[in-house]
């Protein structure tokens, strides 16, 4: 018997069929058009760095020691800084390991800033951003812990582990720690849940250990001022009030590095130009970034990434 | 020393070890929140006793792959019990009860070859090729210039199997049949 790989003689052909091409071209179209409209200055930033943007959950891609970026989001911040005014930026993203139905390690987002707004302005032009591209659809506000309640019955503020738990498949990990139930929870019933919902769903008030980048409403309990966006119940944007305390942020990079060394995962080397940047003081924003590739997608009714790309990395 | 596979490895058709039991990879979704842990959950069905289950691991975990090995083997005889084959170049021998051999066991030819599943060198399952030609020993006679579509009647192989073919095949004949689906597909071009 032969171990060598089987060799698909088809994989040489797109995975996105022609239509799906067509979407393709469409929606950068109509992005370009809703920013041009609104005076939102188009910008590019690099996509290779020395330096890269440490999380605990996101896995750069690196090249001859350089970083391939995962967001665009720190170049765009110094930027800001520079006093850019509102920019936004069409890039390539690249995340390791992460591929399925919704995840390819290479693709395309859109992220972009506004200075001097709120999270709950920055909301309100996302909405009408995707709707601008998907049709008009119903909105549904959730607080984190109302979905929580509403989908699971259990409050993630105020359950113990152990109601966590039971709320979880028997299908599950062991060992999982209390903010890991908390995402297995909302990939498993919150979300899911969200398709019933229907439309589009923003999701606020994420536990303060979800902050990211964003800034943290001291509460109690305290909640990242963040939101993510669903449509159908597919998660396609993810928005901050930004974090502008340079301190503050610095303290956070070096916890996220931390936790990828308890998870024997490498450092990253933290970019302080964008410490310096912050230092140097950002106007007060709002900003986001969105799945352009999901955004296709659900723009052509399909249920898989790969029907929007001409190559997808099976074929890449 | 066993082999480890990571979560991106974790795909449809993998067979990996779980309980301290073999079973193949039959769907995988990789599931991300927009900030924090991602999980790989995997739907698998076991290769001894063919149950589905599903399992959601975190991606950092990783997964034993299954010693488990597909070999093309012999068909020998059934003894009434078990169902032996051979590999044609050790001369080994691998016997199957009659749930591992399962639906195969139709289409059992002695002298030809099929793909038998070793998991740590034990047999348990085996897979007959896609097509196999087979002979009728028992149908009614064929008659003769009767073209109504779709017309057809039971025919026994030699294997036991039970087929339905179309009214103008007749006994002593060689057929190929579709494994998969158990339906005739034509008469066998010698």
């Amino acid at each position: 018997m032969s171990n060598a790989p089987r060799i698909d003689p088809d994989l040489w052909r797109p995975a996105a069929r022609p239509h799906g091409l067509a979407a393709r071209a469409r929606t950068l179209h109509a992005i370009r058009t809703f920013f041009a409209k609104r005076q939102v200055l188009e910008v590019e930033t690099p996509i290779l760095s020395r330096h890269a943007a440490p999380d605990e959950a996101i896995d750069p891609l690196t090249c001859q020691g350089w970083h391939l970026s995962t967001s665009p989001e720190t170049a765009m911040k110094r930027l800001l800084a520079a006093g850019s005014g509102p920019i936004f930026q069409i890039t390539r993203a690249f995340r390791a390991a992460e591929y399925g139905r919704l995840h390819n390690p290479e693709f395309t987002m859109l992220e972009w800033y506004q200075p001097g707004w709120q999270l709950h302005d920055l909301m309100h032009e996302t909405t009408q951003l995707v709707q601008e591209i998907l049709g008009a659809m119903p909105v549904t506000t959730f607080s984190f812990a109302a979905a929580f309640r509403h989908f699971t019955g259990l409050d993630p503020f105020l359950a113990s582990d152990s109601e966590l738990r039971t709320a979880l498949p028997d299908s599950s990990p062991p060992d999982l720690k209390r903010m890991e139930m908390l995402d297995l929870l909302l990939t498993e019933t919150v979300e899911p849940g969200f398709q019933t919902t229907g439309g589009m769903v923003l999701l606020t008030h994420f536990p303060a250990e979800r902050a990211a980048m964003a800034q943290i409403d001291p509460g109690p309990p305290p909640t990242a001022l963040r939101f993510e966006l669903y449509v159908h119940g597919i998660e396609l944007v993810n928005g901050y009030q930004e974090l502008t305390d340079a301190a503050e942020q610095a303290c956070r990079l070096e916890h996220a590095n931390h936790q990828r060394h308890l998870l024997g995962k490498p450092k990253l080397p933290v970019d302080p130009w964008f410490l310096a940047a912050l230092h140097a003081g950002i106007p007060m924003c709002a900003g986001a970034a969105l799945g352009v590739d999901r955004l296709i997608m659900l723009a052509m009714g399909a249920t898989d990434i790969a029907e929007t790309l001409a190559f997808p990395y099976d074929r890449a | 020393m066993s082999d480890m596979l990571n979560h991106n490895q974790l795909r449809q058709g993998t067979r990996v070890e779980i309980d301290e039991l073999p079973w193949i990879i039959v769907d995988a979704q990789f599931v991300k929140p927009g900030k924090g842990q991602a999980f790989t959950k995997i739907k698998i069905k076991n290769l001894i006793d063919g149950r589905v289950i599903e399992r959601t691991f975190k991606s950092s975990e990783n997964v034993v792959k299954a010693d488990v090995i597909d070999k093309e083997m012999q068909f020998l005889y059934l003894d009434g019990e078990f169902w032996h084959f051979m590999d044609p170049a050790s001369y080994e021998q691998s016997a199957l009860d009659e749930k591992q051999v399962g639906e195969a066991r139709l289409w059992l030819k002695e002298q030809e070859t099929y793909m038998v599943t070793l998991w740590k060198n034990r047999a348990i399952a085996v897979m007959p090729p896609p097509f196999v030609i087979l002979t009728i020993t028992k149908c009614d006679p064929g008659m003769k210039g009767d073209t109504v579509t779709g017309a057809t009647k039971p025919a026994t192989l030699e294997t036991g199997a039970e087929v339905k073919v179309p009214l103008f095949i007749n006994e002593g004949e060689r057929i190929r049949v579709d494994t998969r689906t158990g339906q005739y597909v034509e008469r066998a071009k010698d």
